[in-house]
């Protein structure tokens, strides 16, 4: 409890150590932001809940720094995860999303947690159970006094993610299969009369979501660390932020998710470090219960 | 037919009785089917019977765990002292106060979590679906995370507690028939209240909740106590599994999400939703598969679980009992009138 | 065993007697002596569970081409069944009892961290297998009353002790009292780290010195910087860090691209993380605990002087041809040495005589002395502190064992 208020009275004392938090906090949060981007598109165009999520992200990490490994410029494994996970992400859309799309939804929860366990222990079998990262040969900038650090590295990671992400919106306002899959996300019966292969759009989606996953882990290899089993931190962020924003709301989406990434360190800082994963679980559930109450205003249960 | 049905279940009985007799070597694994049954039962009770997926029936078991023990070390030694990391002394039980503290401690392990259904469940309850399961996952997860911050209880070291006083094949058989008993009282207990009118209740909750709502049925009240039912008997296997396994610790034997967690799902899955027999016949054929992937498949073993869920929830979702009602409905005393008596045995 | 190989064997052990030559036998003439262990090889503690395997290992080689072990006239070579527990206590566990059950496993080596040999004792204990480990140093596992449970090392709160009482020295030399001394605590949240955080609290109070920061460390550490946020504007005059190797790697790491800037830094695991090999000058001058240093004068028949040991094992296993040694390398190897020592006193394959041998144990090795306490510890070596000189380890404390000097404050590299 002490430690809790001479914490808290840290911040007060020394103004710097917000700002501090709030870059940190910032910049993790846009990596959150851009794997539940993915997450609110296959929620909203096939209303499945991919708690593989994570795992994506971690995958596309490791492709990443398996290229690396083999000689490829790091900052060229962004790219080259999106594609290897366009892939992967395509080939569990034909084996399993295909099919539980039509099911009531706790099936595609248990399948994509299946494929989540799946994923995380191929990586293992593969890579080993060791923490990977690339190191990446730029320098660090201090500001004030040498108490903010930020490595350049972790800005050229966090512009990369605004860059994907500006893209993909881009992608869905412009282009012919972005609208479809709009279209499709309103109401898919309709798109298919209107002669939309919503099939097609199922799959492109899927993929793109895994693609933006691998991104973001190759990202996170850069500038952070992976491990075969960290993928249910990224899976938990998502959730917490796609339940928070609501679906198809893209701006709501990186505010969330921003958000939650400065929550979170500053929940780190306040309680201590120890408590980072409860405090991203209870964010979850004040989440859940917020909305709840919200449509029990409306005499409408969550669903 | 009622006479071959009684004769069936005579045989199981002695069966079970006599089990770890006939397979000395494995009475630890019998055991630890008769936990899988368990836990498999209680979660279709809202899983299967009442329409409620929850993936957070874990926090029960881990939450008897750590009551059961904080019982049985707080008849003897003050709990703070015994699990600190510096130890303090040496600290031994006499078989007395070691039963004393099995005995208290699944009672207190079973109240306590039932109370904790209700509490818990009237706020998720106001959940459907999915959002009812990840919230549920969500209390669990978090659960495993405060306790494993919370000094008193031993933090992230966990809690050990006495070796079984006696002999070593008593103590695998006293574990045996303790699950044992456990399970064949809740089985006959849910045979009963599927019964009953309260069976009849939560069954109408699952097919429409705003219509057996609109039928006057306080949909809550049933959710509740159905839920709290559950908790109680998962907490009594939790406490018992606590001594058995003698050492656990908060985030990979207590609150272990990822496994128990998703194996009693699975179990139901397996066997069939919403019926009695599925998730004990289930729960038989996962502990098969994880035992013999785990022995013979060692690495590929988790991979090997996430195809089966994979499968079974893809391509199986009715489960064995599903499939073998829809292939012959007599066996269940299900009549379809086809115009001839080929469905009727 | 088939009954032909019985057979042969009874007739070579024969052959053997006749001889007299049975004490200086060739050792492959020896019959398998199986031990088993549980041991992490993936996972979090994978670095370190590799680091014991090779202990155990090398000194079974060495036993080995000693002439094995010698039990009443028959001598035998040790063979251990090893099992991955993957760095999870359940698993630990659960194999624990496959080795005992399905293999038929008498007598057990330990795994590695006091987690993992917390989930084990119980079941080696339930089925009366002694087991002698060397890298479980948590308190928690003696205080259960075990009997058949046996550890080489010193407690863990014995490890960083000493930094508390040097930090409490140099005070006093800047004419300052011991109580006006800050301490930070960053331990993981596992038995090892917890009991070294409760020996250094417990040392801090008797100084009257307050803990400005006292954090656990989440298990699947990746990130310390919201602790060292906050060591840069508590400004505590000793930081203390213990996660096994990689809360090592991580501490050293982030200490180093975030400048800190504290006069006494002292972490366990240094030598079993490389962090000298790995982070050059940033290492410089932080303080490293350890069981066991090449440099003390132990010595043994087998093993030679401590010295000795670690250029043998080098041979043997050249990857380690730059680095030090780890302790948990030495200790796992003694812990070896105490079974031959133990089986070669009962004098038979009895398992209570040899528990009883195990008990009564007292032996000057190349790690130290060994001799058990009543509830298993070893309580007859002490810890000692190294420091990081320009990339080497000198010890600086305690004072009856120091070669170097203390450099004091650290500076930030």
């Amino acid at each position: 409890m002490d430690q809790i208020v001479s914490n808290i009275s840290l911040l007060f004392e020394f103004p710097v150590v917000n700002l501090k938090i709030l870059i940190d906090g910032l910049m993790i949060g846009a990596l959150f932001a851009l794997a539940a981007y993915g997450l609110a598109l296959v929620w909203g165009v096939m209303n499945v809940k991919n708690l593989a999520q994570g795992d994506f992200v971690i995958a596309g990490g490791y492709v990443a720094w398996w290229l690396a490994g083999l000689g490829l410029p790091p900052l060229l494994g962004v790219p080259a995860a999106f594609i290897v996970m366009w892939g992967i992400g395509w080939v569990c859309y034909k084996l399993v999303i295909s099919r539980v799309i039509e099911r009531d939804l706790f099936t595609s929860l248990l399948a994509t947690f299946g494929l989540a366990i799946m994923i995380a222990q191929i990586l293992n079998l593969l890579f080993g159970s060791d923490t990977q990262s690339i190191k990446l040969p730029y320098d660090t900038i201090y500001l004030a006094d040498g108490f903010i650090d930020i490595p350049i590295a972790k800005l050229i990671g966090v512009c990369m993610a605004a860059v994907l992400a500006t893209g993909v919106i881009i992608f869905m306002k412009r282009s012919r299969m972005g609208q479809a899959i709009r279209a499709t996300a309103q109401d898919a019966r309709a798109a298919r009369v209107m002669g939309i292969d919503t099939e097609k759009v199922y799959a492109f989606t899927f993929s793109l979501n895994s693609a933006i996953c691998g991104a973001a882990g190759a990202i996170i290899v850069m500038v952070w660390l992976i491990q075969p089993f960290y993928g249910i931190t990224y899976a938990i962020r998502s959730f917490v932020i796609v339940t928070a924003a609501g679906l198809g709301n893209l701006p709501g989406v990186i505010a969330a998710g921003l958000g939650i990434g400065a929550l979170e360190q500053y929940g780190a800082h306040i309680f201590g470090i120890g408590y980072q994963q409860a405090i991203a679980v209870l964010l979850l559930l004040l989440v859940l219960v917020i909305r709840l109450i919200q449509q029990r205003r409306k005499r409408q249960s969550l669903q | 037919m009622t006479a071959l049905r009684y004769l069936l279940y005579a045989v199981l009985l002695v069966i079970t009785v006599l089990a770890p007799f006939i397979f000395p070597d494995f009475r630890t694994q019998l055991a630890t089917l008769w936990l899988m049954i368990i836990v498999a039962l209680t979660w279709d009770m809202t899983g299967g019977q009442m329409g409620y997926n929850s993936l957070g029936n874990i926090f029960f078991y881990g939450t008897g765990m750590y009551v059961a023990a904080v019982i049985a070390i707080g008849l003897v030694y003050d709990v703070g002292v015994y699990t600190s990391a510096s130890g303090g002394g040496i600290n031994e039980f006499t078989p007395v106060q070691y039963f004393a503290g099995i005995g208290l401690g699944m009672l207190g392990a079973g109240l306590f979590c039932a109370a904790c259904a209700i509490v818990i469940g009237y706020i998720t309850f106001g959940l459907r679906g999915p959002y009812f399961a990840i919230g549920t996952l969500g209390v669990a997860i978090a659960a495993g995370e405060l306790v494993s911050n919370w000094d008193w209880v031993g933090g992230g070291q966990g809690i050990t507690l006495p070796v079984y006083p006696a002999d070593l094949d008593e103590g695998k058989l006293f574990f045996y028939y303790v699950f044992a008993i456990i399970g064949v009282v809740l089985f006959i207990f849910l045979k009963w209240l599927y019964s009953t009118r309260f069976g009849a209740a939560i069954n109408a909750i699952r097919d429409d909740e705003e219509k057996a709502e609109a039928m006057g049925i306080h949909t809550m009240r049933y959710k509740l106590t159905a839920w709290a039912l559950a908790a109680f008997f998962v907490g009594l296997v939790g406490a018992i599994s606590a001594f058995q396994l003698i050492s656990f610790e908060p985030l990979e034997t207590a609150y272990q999400t990822i496994n128990l967690g998703i194996f009693m799902v699975v179990c139901v899955l397996l066997g069939g939703k919403g019926t009695l027999w599925g998730p004990v016949v289930g729960a038989i054929l996962f502990h098969l598969f994880k035992e013999i992937t785990w022995n013979y498949l060692l690495g590929w073993q988790w991979v090997a679980l996430g195809a089966l869920i994979v499968v079974t929830v893809v391509y199986f979702q009715d489960g064995l009992m599903g499939w073998l009602m829809h292939r012959k409905p007599g066996w269940f005393g299900i009549r379809i009138d086809e115009g001839s008596d080929g469905a009727r045995k | 065993m088939k009954l032909s190989t019985a057979i042969a064997s009874c007739l070579s052990g024969a052959a053997l007697l006749a001889s007299g030559w049975a004490s200086v036998a060739n050792a492959s003439d020896c019959e398998p002596l199986r031990l088993g262990a549980a041991i992490s090889l993936t996972g979090k503690y994978a670095t370190n569970g590799i680091h014991a395997k090779n202990g155990y290992e090398f000194a079974i080689k060495k036993i080995d081409e000693a002439g094995g072990v010698n039990i009443g006239d028959k001598c035998y070579n040790f063979d251990v069944t090893y099992y991955d527990d993957e760095s999870k206590g359940d698993r630990g566990a659960t194999l624990a009892e496959r080795l005992i059950n399905q293999d038929k496993i008498q007598y057990m080596l330990g795994p590695y961290s006091s987690g993992l040999t917390k989930a084990i004792a119980p079941v080696t204990e339930k089925y009366k297998i002694p087991m002698v480990e060397a890298e479980g140093a948590s308190r928690s596992l003696f205080n259960k009353g075990y009997k058949y449970l046996f550890a080489v090392l010193s407690t863990s709160e014995q490890y960083l002790a000493s930094a508390v009482a040097l930090a409490a020295e140099k005070a006093e030399e800047a004419g300052k009292d011991p109580s006006s001394v800050k301490i930070a605590v960053a331990v993981e949240n596992d038995p090892f780290s917890l009991d070294i955080r409760a020996g250094v609290l417990e040392d801090a109070a008797k100084f009257g010195m307050k803990a400005v920061i006292d954090e656990k460390l989440p298990r699947d550490l990746s990130d310390m910087s919201a602790i060292l946020t906050k060591v840069k504007l508590l400004k505590p005059d000793l930081l203390i860090v213990s996660g096994h190797s990689k809360g090592a790697a991580t501490a050293v790491r982030q200490i180093g691209e975030m400048r800190i800037n504290v006069p006494m830094i002292a972490i366990t695991h240094c030598e079993a993380a490389d962090v000298t090999g790995k982070f050059g000058d940033t290492a410089n001058d932080i303080l490293c605990s350890t069981q066991w240093a090449e440099t003390l004068s132990y010595e043994d028949e087998l093993f030679g002087s401590a010295a000795n040991y670690e250029t043998e094992f080098k041979s043997a296993y050249p990857e380690y041809g730059d680095k030090k040694v780890p302790y948990q390398t030495a200790q796992a190897s003694a812990a070896v040495y105490v079974f031959a020592d133990a089986f070669e006193r009962a004098g038979t394959l009895d398992k209570e005589a040899v528990r009883d041998a195990i008990a009564a144990t007292d032996l000057q090795t190349f790690y130290g002395a060994i001799k058990f306490s009543e509830a298993g510890n070893n309580i007859a070596k002490p810890m000692v502190l190294r420091q990081i000189q320009n990339g080497a380890y000198n010890v600086v404390a305690p004072s009856k064992f120091a070669s170097h000097e203390l450099n004091w404050p650290r500076e930030a590299q």
